[in-house]
């Protein structure tokens, strides 16, 4: 493997990796702060116990999540020294924005939210985790108004002197049509991953009937968040697909290995077969869905790979502008079917535990439990099908991965990294998942007593 | 006269450092002084609780610093990070495993689980406190780049005497002011050996940065940079001897006001340049050749006049809020 190759493949894993923490810090941030305000409110103590219950989980993912952004922060110019050359004066712009405005707002309330109870007032207290939570939903808006610019370059105008993009308005790249569709597409995934993970710690303690009377409302929470979110993903993704077919209609039409227009154009569940488009031995297909997903319309006409190879040949000159056709096929339909399969399982629990009833189907526990899988895969798949159907380009139609590379980093120092960054977060996966899976089986804590004297001179609430 | 926008970036830069250097520095200080200071479980924790509600805020000026040089000066961005490849992803890594080890340490009761946190900790903090300085040493002094701007050094060379010299300079002064922040935020056995501590790094600190910033004043002569090191160096006495008097706050305050006065005097010496080239001045990367456009430049700087006030105030708010000393007594057993 060369550098290129090294350089992809590290980039690929250590932000998918990152992107495994980040939507349940976005998604448990706001449950968090959602049930701590239902205490402050009612003065509810089971309210109380699963804030300090679920915090506590949502602490021990957070530490990775912030641990491996900082390398997602250095690594473009680590590995991409060319493409950052190419895209700083526009894109280093939102990553600025994004350590300004919600990274110092994340980590500064957060500290205050773990070092603060007792000391805070109560209601200054949840503020914090608020604003905390508002601080993740500012990063992943710049985050991905800077990825928007990447798949939809608005608001800048070519260099030929300097051979690099430039800003002409900062508006446009704020506003990116991709970007507000994207947004709450990521976000509503982010939830619904939030609303996952306490389907399956719930799901695992009322296997064991444990502590009922805190599992069991945090089960349907969690099954209702899902289910919510889950609608927001779909109607999302639908829109995303028709500003996509627009923007990259190759990114559409490889996302269903449709090689020659059609009109209308099926959606294909599943194919076996070869997807170099030669031979198809067997599919199930629904007629017409891609054409409505695409265009919006049930007789839309979706453009094939070949015919739009043609045309960016005339454009952009010779070259291969497909991307990897078998993993943006299923890449995409993983997605669907993953984050259908986490809705399910949602509705299944809502289902067997409606109006107080107590008994349910064995296999409704392990299935909520495995369900905390299937929305953290369906993210995965969701940014590998975004990413890799982008390619050959790095930035779409200006820039190609192939020249945004470090021309002076060689193949053994990115081999380094590679090799040195997925040992340690091996070693970081194996030792969260252990916490992780120790304080969600310990289940919620029993209250303290309140504790004696000025607030100031108290032992330290959930001190290191 | 109005200030070039490019030069409003350039000491915008230099700022985050400086406030990286003063808020982080104590909290490496206090990492590596871990196992120095703190001799059973519950000293450990008092010390790591000192900085707990306010390291990962510290940490976000460097990520800040990241990203600003990268939307401001993109070449220096990434001519910098892809030259000094190795010795950044040391301090990446190094970054991470401290941070967990706050994070984790005390999640789990056994000895060998909180050891091997506490040996993260100190590696974790050591290594940045020694790498930065290196880092900067190779900036001042200038590397080998191409007429692309290209770093063609390698890795061996980052390693010369001056920079080390640098590294071992953010060493020790990191760790002093560690050992008196630490001085500042305890009370009781802790405040002494704290105290102690502070007074016998004194010296040698004072001499490793003495000759640090000498070189630097040989290698790059410039006036203005000589005068801040020189108020620096004052400033570095100054804190040994509030420190022998026991006035904590102050020598605080000094120790601060020395790295922010030494990085202030790095990069004014390093100015207009960014990373100068050893090949050939024509080679160098400048805040002219480095710079984004005047555009960008224009929107990041209203977005940091606006946002810059608001973050220095909640900042400060969270430590008045987490002002009062700590002693043994009030960690929870
Ligand atoms: C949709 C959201 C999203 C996406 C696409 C990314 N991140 Fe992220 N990132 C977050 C959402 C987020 C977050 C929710 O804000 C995190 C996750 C856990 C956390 O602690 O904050 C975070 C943490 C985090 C941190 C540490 C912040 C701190 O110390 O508090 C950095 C430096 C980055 N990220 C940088 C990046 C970069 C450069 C990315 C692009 C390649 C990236 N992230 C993708
Ligand atoms: C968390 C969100 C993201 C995920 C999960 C993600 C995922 C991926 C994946 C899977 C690849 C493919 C690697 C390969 O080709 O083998 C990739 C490539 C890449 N992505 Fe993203 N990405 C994310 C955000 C971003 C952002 C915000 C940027 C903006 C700069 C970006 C820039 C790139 C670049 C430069 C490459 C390398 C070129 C390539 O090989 O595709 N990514 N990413
Ligand atoms: C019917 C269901 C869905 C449709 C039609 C859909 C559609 C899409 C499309 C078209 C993209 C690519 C956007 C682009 O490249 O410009 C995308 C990306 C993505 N999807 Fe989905 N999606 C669906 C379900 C899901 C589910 C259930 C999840 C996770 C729980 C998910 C998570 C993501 C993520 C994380 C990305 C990458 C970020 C982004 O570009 O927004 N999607 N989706």
């Amino acid at each position: 493997m060369d550098a290129l190759d090294l350089a992809r493949w590290q980039f690929g894993v250590i932000t998918v990796y990152h992107f495994l923490f980040v939507p349940i810090t976005i998604g448990m941030s706001v449950l968090v702060a959602g049930l701590q305000t239902a205490w402050v409110r009612t003065g509810k103590e089971q309210y109380l116990r699963a804030t300090k219950f679920w915090g506590k989980l949502f602490l021990i993912n957070f530490a990775i999540g912030v641990v491996t952004g900082i390398v997602q922060e250095f690594q473009f110019g680590m590995n991409w020294s060319d493409y950052s050359r190419f895209v700083g004066d526009i894109f280093g712009a939102p990553l600025a924005m994004e350590g300004l405005l919600a990274f110092f707002l994340e980590s500064t309330f957060l500290g205050l939210w773990i070092f603060g109870w007792d000391r805070l007032p109560r209601k200054l207290h949840l503020a914090t985790i608020w604003i905390a939570a508002i601080g993740t939903w500012l990063s992943a808006y710049f985050i991905l108004a800077a990825n928007s610019w990447m798949q939809h370059p608005v608001g800048y105008e070519f260099n030929e002197a300097r051979g690099r993009a430039e800003l002409k308005s900062i508006g446009a790249v704020l506003t990116n049509s991709t970007t507000l569709v994207t947004f709450p597409h990521t976000i509503a995934a982010c939830l619904l991953t939030g609303g996952a993970v306490l389907v399956a710690v719930s799901a695992w303690h009322l296997k064991r009937r444990n502590q009922v009377d805190v599992f069991r409302p945090s089960l349907k929470l969690g099954a209702w968040v899902v289910l919510i979110a889950g609608v927001g993903v779909l109607i999302t993704g639908d829109l995303q697909a028709r500003i996509m077919t627009e923007q990259q209609p190759m990114k559409m039409a490889a996302a269903e290995a449709l090689y020659d227009t059609a009109k209308p154009a099926g959606f294909s569940i599943f194919t076996i077969g070869s997807l170099d488009g030669s031979e198809e031995v067997a599919s199930v297909r629904i007629p017409s869905l891609l054409s409505f997903m695409a265009t919006g319309s049930p007789g839309g006409e979706v453009e094939g790979i070949n015919n739009i190879q043609g045309e960016y040949e005339q454009k952009y000159g010779p070259g291969d502008y497909k991307p990897n056709i078998p993993v943006t096929y299923w890449s995409f339909r993983l997605m669907i079917g993953f984050g259908g399969l986490a809705m399910l399982v949602a509705l299944a629990a809502l289902w067997f535990t409606r109006k107080g009833r107590s008994t349910a189907p064995k296999w409704l526990w392990p299935a909520g439990i495995f369900a905390i899988g299937a929305p953290l895969a369906a993210n995965s798949f969701g940014w590998i099908f975004t990413e890799l159907g982008r390619q050959p380009w790095a930035v779409f139609g200006l820039l190609k991965t192939t020249d945004g590379v470090s021309p002076t980093v060689g193949a053994g120092t990115v081999a380094t990294s590679f090799a040195v960054l997925t040992l340690l977060y091996g070693v970081l996966a194996v030792i969260e998942v252990g916490l992780f899976l120790k304080y969600a089986r310990a289940g919620a804590p029993e209250l303290p007593a309140e504790a004696e004297g000025e607030p100031d001179d108290r032992p330290l609430a959930f001190a290191y | 006269m109005i200030m070039e926008l490019t030069t409003v970036w350039f000491a915008l830069i230099a700022i985050l450092w400086a406030g990286y250097f003063l808020l982080e520095g104590f909290d490496f200080g206090v990492g590596i002084l871990l196992p120095v200071l703190g001799r059973d479980d519950r000293e450990r924790r008092l010390l790591i609780n000192t900085i707990g509600p306010v390291w990962d805020g510290n940490e976000v000026w460097l990520l800040v610093a990241g990203g600003a040089t990268f939307a401001a000066f993109p070449e220096w961005y990434a001519t910098l990070f892809s030259g000094f490849y190795l010795p950044l992803l040391l301090i990446l890594v190094a970054l991470i495993i401290r941070g967990v080890a706050f994070e984790y340490r005390g999640k789990r009761d056994g000895a060998v689980w909180k050891k091997r946190w506490d040996l993260s900790i100190f590696v974790g903090s050591l290594v940045p406190a020694l790498l930065w300085g290196v880092a900067f040493g190779n900036i001042v002094r200038g590397v080998r780049l191409d007429e692309r701007h290209e770093y063609v050094g390698g890795f061996v060379s980052l390693l010369n005497p001056y920079a080390l010299l640098g590294g071992l300079t953010t060493l020790t002064l990191f760790t002093l002011h560690g050992a008196v922040f630490l001085a500042l935020k305890t009370d009781g056995e802790m405040r002494r050996r704290a105290n102690k501590l502070a007074a016998t790094i004194g010296l040698p600190a004072v001499a490793i940065a003495a000759a640090f910033l000498i070189c630097t004043a040989i290698i790059r002569f410039d006036g203005i940079g000589v005068g801040l090191f020189a108020v620096a160096a004052v400033a570095l006495v100054a804190a040994l001897v509030a420190n022998r008097l026991g006035r904590e706050g102050w020598a605080f305050i000094a120790t601060g006001a020395t790295l922010v006065l030494a990085v202030l005097g790095l990069f004014v010496t390093l100015f207009p340049n960014v990373l100068p080239s050893t090949i050939g001045d024509a080679n160098s990367l400048t805040v002219h050749n480095a710079s984004s456009t005047p555009y960008t430049l224009k929107v990041m700087t209203w977005v940091a006049v606006f946002f810059t006030p608001i973050v220095l105030l909640y900042q400060g708010w969270t430590y008045w809020i987490f002002r009062k000393r700590l002693t043994v007594e009030k960690i929870p057993a």
